[in-house]
């Protein structure tokens, strides 16, 4: 029983990082382009567009 | 990687319009510090060597500053610098550098930031209730296998908590959709739905505050989790196909050459034309706005405007409209009417007053509601009076009935619909057609006609050589030499056609509105319509459904062309399958009737109709419908959008005007008419489906709900039967999709099964 004190916030946190974890990632426009992202992990380094 | 094999030229050769520095920066828009970005439509990019292959191209421009290509949206987006080493940059580069890499690039206005901020919200809202949900979940499996009264009702507590703000910011879609919906008397799929949640949430904390041993907080929050799926893929799907849409090469120009009274020319937007003003429309671009033509002569080709597929000779004094496109000769144009006002301004109004059969059509989730909504609920209200009433324990009485509730409320008819749609929205994706929404596809299911217009649909708009009389073989050969000369398309379809090689003129000159001449030694060429080269005798009569071009020496008649229209690939094929498969088809032209006839007569279609004015076609689309008929209508040009907007269900090619594509339902970007008849069998397919997952949703109702009215509906029995019957009501769905793809599997092997034989 008294596991549960500190196991259920540790729980509650855990999962409250992943929502964080999802809502960067929206933010941050990583759900913009799907299928181009799969098709960039394959790019070579220097075909980066220098910013 | 072989996808990307496009051949420069002829990606150059397509695109055929050319756009000005001025109507780049027009569609550009300013980021401060000197830097403008320009967004790009490229739809041929479709692998990861396009993407690096365009932003290799536009990062070795000295002027760009950052370029990214979007395979998703099929978009270029790029930052360059106003100015660069004190000269002012020159965009078309940019558009020449994307060309020169094999792909074509329109110009596009970005209208779409409102709906990206709603697919933004909507999975906010999934990922808020996919939090809450298995939290929840993972506190109420303990209370379910076996915590005690102390524990349990801590667990219930903290289930409240994560609950409330997870219910209004989540639940937030479906509250105020239910509340519109009965604040106008009706009811939808939405007000079962927050009834629902919101009742089961309220007695749950009530259960709680009382040391109650069940809680439904579980079932309300992941009700709203898997209702939330289904509304974010519903809303994804409308708009990938809205940024399909929008990211075609637009038709209607942005601006026109403004000729000022001290002689200068200014490029000005075409919002900015006032009437009186003289704009300047080279050989070769859209006319921007009604007006009359000063000076100059040229042939203009209506054939998107009004449908006539033969192009029309102009000279000063005549008339013209918005949206023809300039072939021969440059013109200067009075504008007579505001670009608001203009042609398309009334085919706008006429679209409005058509819109009728879309906006009384009722989707079919919505009429499911209608019925089943008051059933439900009646039937709670029921079991809530009669365990009052005979078991005597109201607090006992209002469980049972919120756990009806909860049991019927449609999560499985909420996805029964969407997944469903989703899925055949996909499988017509990959057929290279547009789905713009799901309304359209439970519409196209129920049509048992199909009217097609004439000139950009059944046919492509390109003249094609059917029959010449020719005395010599030679003159055949020079009028094809003279016809190199021109961009008129007749002149075009002469230089391409088949048969002796031409022979070269070197002084040619075009008289616009009349055809070519020229000279060898003391003989006058002359290569045109009858009344230009021809002047001794009559011309023939107007209602050949032929375009004739004549080759005269010396104003004698050497040479006879005849052209028509080419059919589209495929039309025939699909004509042919729509009426096995009993569908009446019919034409709905603005062309000549004979031209129109000839069309009809060919592929074999029921029924022609001609010279039809854009209030014509849509009364015709309304009989249909008064006699009970429900029409798809497919059309492509201007004078088509009232009609495609008054038909039950429309469709549109890729290379419709704006506004008819803006109309119709679905657009195409198949090159191929077969199209048609697969996506009404898409729509007929993906309707069956629907049907058998509300008989699935229903059966499981059957079963379901005289457990829980008879009190024996435990959360973990609601828990179960919901996401069970989800998941049935999902694989039911993506049935489609494996037939889809056993069908690609099947043609693929045959196609390989040719190759390896020839």
């Amino acid at each position: 029983m008294n596991m549960l004190i500190y196991l259920i916030p540790i729980a509650l946190f855990m999962g409250g990082m992943g929502l964080l974890a999802f809502l960067w990632s929206l933010k941050s426009g990583q759900y913009e382009d799907l299928q181009g992202a799969a098709w960039r992990v394959l790019a070579d380094d220097e075909n980066e567009p220098t910013p | 990687m072989t996808c990307c094999d496009m051949n420069t030229e002829s990606v150059l050769a397509m695109s055929a319009t050319a756009f000005s520095a001025e109507e780049i920066a027009l569609a550009s828009h300013p980021l401060g510090d000197g830097l403008r970005q320009l967004d790009l439509s490229v739809p041929d990019v479709h692998c990861g060597g396009c993407i690096s292959t365009i932003e290799r191209a536009l990062c070795a421009l000295p002027y760009v500053a950052k370029a990214r290509v979007n395979l998703t949206s099929r978009r270029v987006t790029c930052i360059y610098r106003q100015e660069f080493e004190k000269r002012t940059t020159d965009p078309t580069g940019i558009i020449s550098a994307i060309n020169a890499a094999g792909y074509r690039a329109h110009l596009f206005t970005p209208i779409a930031s409102e709906n990206d901020t709603t697919r933004n919200q909507l999975l906010l809202a999934v990922g808020v209730s996919g939090f809450a949900a298995t939290n929840i979940m993972l506190l109420s499996v303990s209370v379910w296998s076996g915590a005690d009264a102390a524990t349990r009702d801590m667990f219930h507590w903290i289930s409240a908590l994560i609950a409330a703000p997870a219910l209004v910011y989540a639940g937030r879609f479906f509250f105020r959709s239910a509340w519109n919906a009965l604040k106008h008397g009706r009811t939808n799929m939405d007000v079962p739905i927050s009834l629902a949640v919101t009742l089961s949430y309220a007695v749950s904390l009530w259960e709680t505050m009382h040391h109650g041993e069940h809680a439904w907080f579980d079932a309300s929050v992941s009700l709203l989790f898997f209702l939330l799926i289904g509304r974010t893929l519903d809303h994804v799907m409308r708009e990938k196909a809205r940024a399909a849409i929008n990211g075609l090469a637009r038709l209607a120009p942005r601006g026109a050459l403004l000729l000022i009274s001290d002689g200068s020319r200014r490029y000005v937007a075409i919002e900015d034309i006032a009437v009186g003003d003289e704009i300047a429309i080279a050989a070769g671009e859209r006319i921007p706005v009604d007006g009359m033509i000063v000076s100059g002569e040229s042939d203009i080709d209506l054939s998107i405007v009004t449908g006539e597929s033969s192009p029309v000779a102009v000279a000063g004094g005549s008339q013209v409209s918005s949206g023809a496109m300039n072939l021969t000769g440059s013109l200067v144009v009075r504008a007579t009417k505001l670009a608001k006002n203009s042609l398309l301004a009334e085919i706008i109004n006429l679209m409005e007053a058509a819109e009728g059969g879309r906006a009384r059509y009722r989707r079919i989730a919505d009429r499911a509601a209608s019925l089943y909504s008051p059933a439900v609920h009646l039937l709670a209200l029921v079991s809530f009076l009669a365990w009052g009433f005979f078991g005597g324990e109201w607090t006992h009485a209002m469980l049972v009935a919120v756990a009806v509730l909860i049991i019927t409320c449609p999560c499985a008819l909420g996805l029964a619909v969407p997944v469903v749609q989703v899925v055949a929205a996909g499988e017509l994706f990959r057929r290279g057609v547009m789905v713009k929404d799901g309304s359209a596809l439970e519409r196209l299911a129920e049509v048992d006609t199909v009217a097609f217009d004439k000139t950009g649909t059944l046919t492509i708009g390109v003249p094609r050589l059917v029959t010449t009389t020719a005395s010599d073989e030679t003159f055949i050969a020079k009028a094809k030499g003279l016809a190199v000369h021109s961009r008129h398309p007749l002149s075009q379809a002469l230089a391409r056609s088949g048969g002796p090689a031409p022979i070269p003129f070197d002084r040619v000159s075009e008289i616009p509105g009349g055809g070519l001449q020229a000279s060898r030694g003391d003989e006058t060429y002359r290569l045109g319509n009858a009344a230009f080269a021809d002047a001794i005798s009559a011309s023939s009569s107007d209602d050949s459904p032929f375009s004739e071009v004549v080759l005269s020496r010396n104003g004698e008649v050497r040479a006879r062309f005849f052209f028509e229209d080419t059919l589209r690939p495929g039309a025939r094929e699909a004509v042919d399958e729509l009426k096995v498969r009993g569908y009446e088809t019919v034409i709905i032209s603005g062309d000549r009737q004979s031209v129109v006839d000839n069309t009809a007569l060919v592929l074999g279609l029921d029924k022609a109709l001609g010279a039809l004015a854009p209030q014509h076609k849509v009364e015709e689309c309304q009989r249909f419908s008064a006699d009970g008929h429900q029409v798809l209508m497919v059309g492509d040009g201007i004078n088509d959008a009232p009609a495609l907007a008054a038909a039950h269900v429309s469709m549109a090619p890729a290379t419709a005007s704006d506004i008819g594509r803006q109309a119709a339902d679905l657009v195409f970007f198949n090159e191929r008419l077969e199209v048609v008849p697969q996506a009404i069998a898409v729509a007929k397919q993906a309707a069956r489906l629907i049907r058998q997952n509300f008989a699935l949703a229903i059966g499981y109702n059957v079963l379901a709900v005289p457990i829980a009215i008879a009190g024996y509906a435990t959360p973990l029995i609601a828990a179960v039967a919901m996401s069970t019957s989800s998941i049935i009501v999902v694989t039911n769905a993506l049935r489609l999709n494996t037939r889809g793809m056993r069908q690609r599997r099947e043609r693929t092997m045959t196609a390989t099964r040719e190759v390896n034989a020839a």
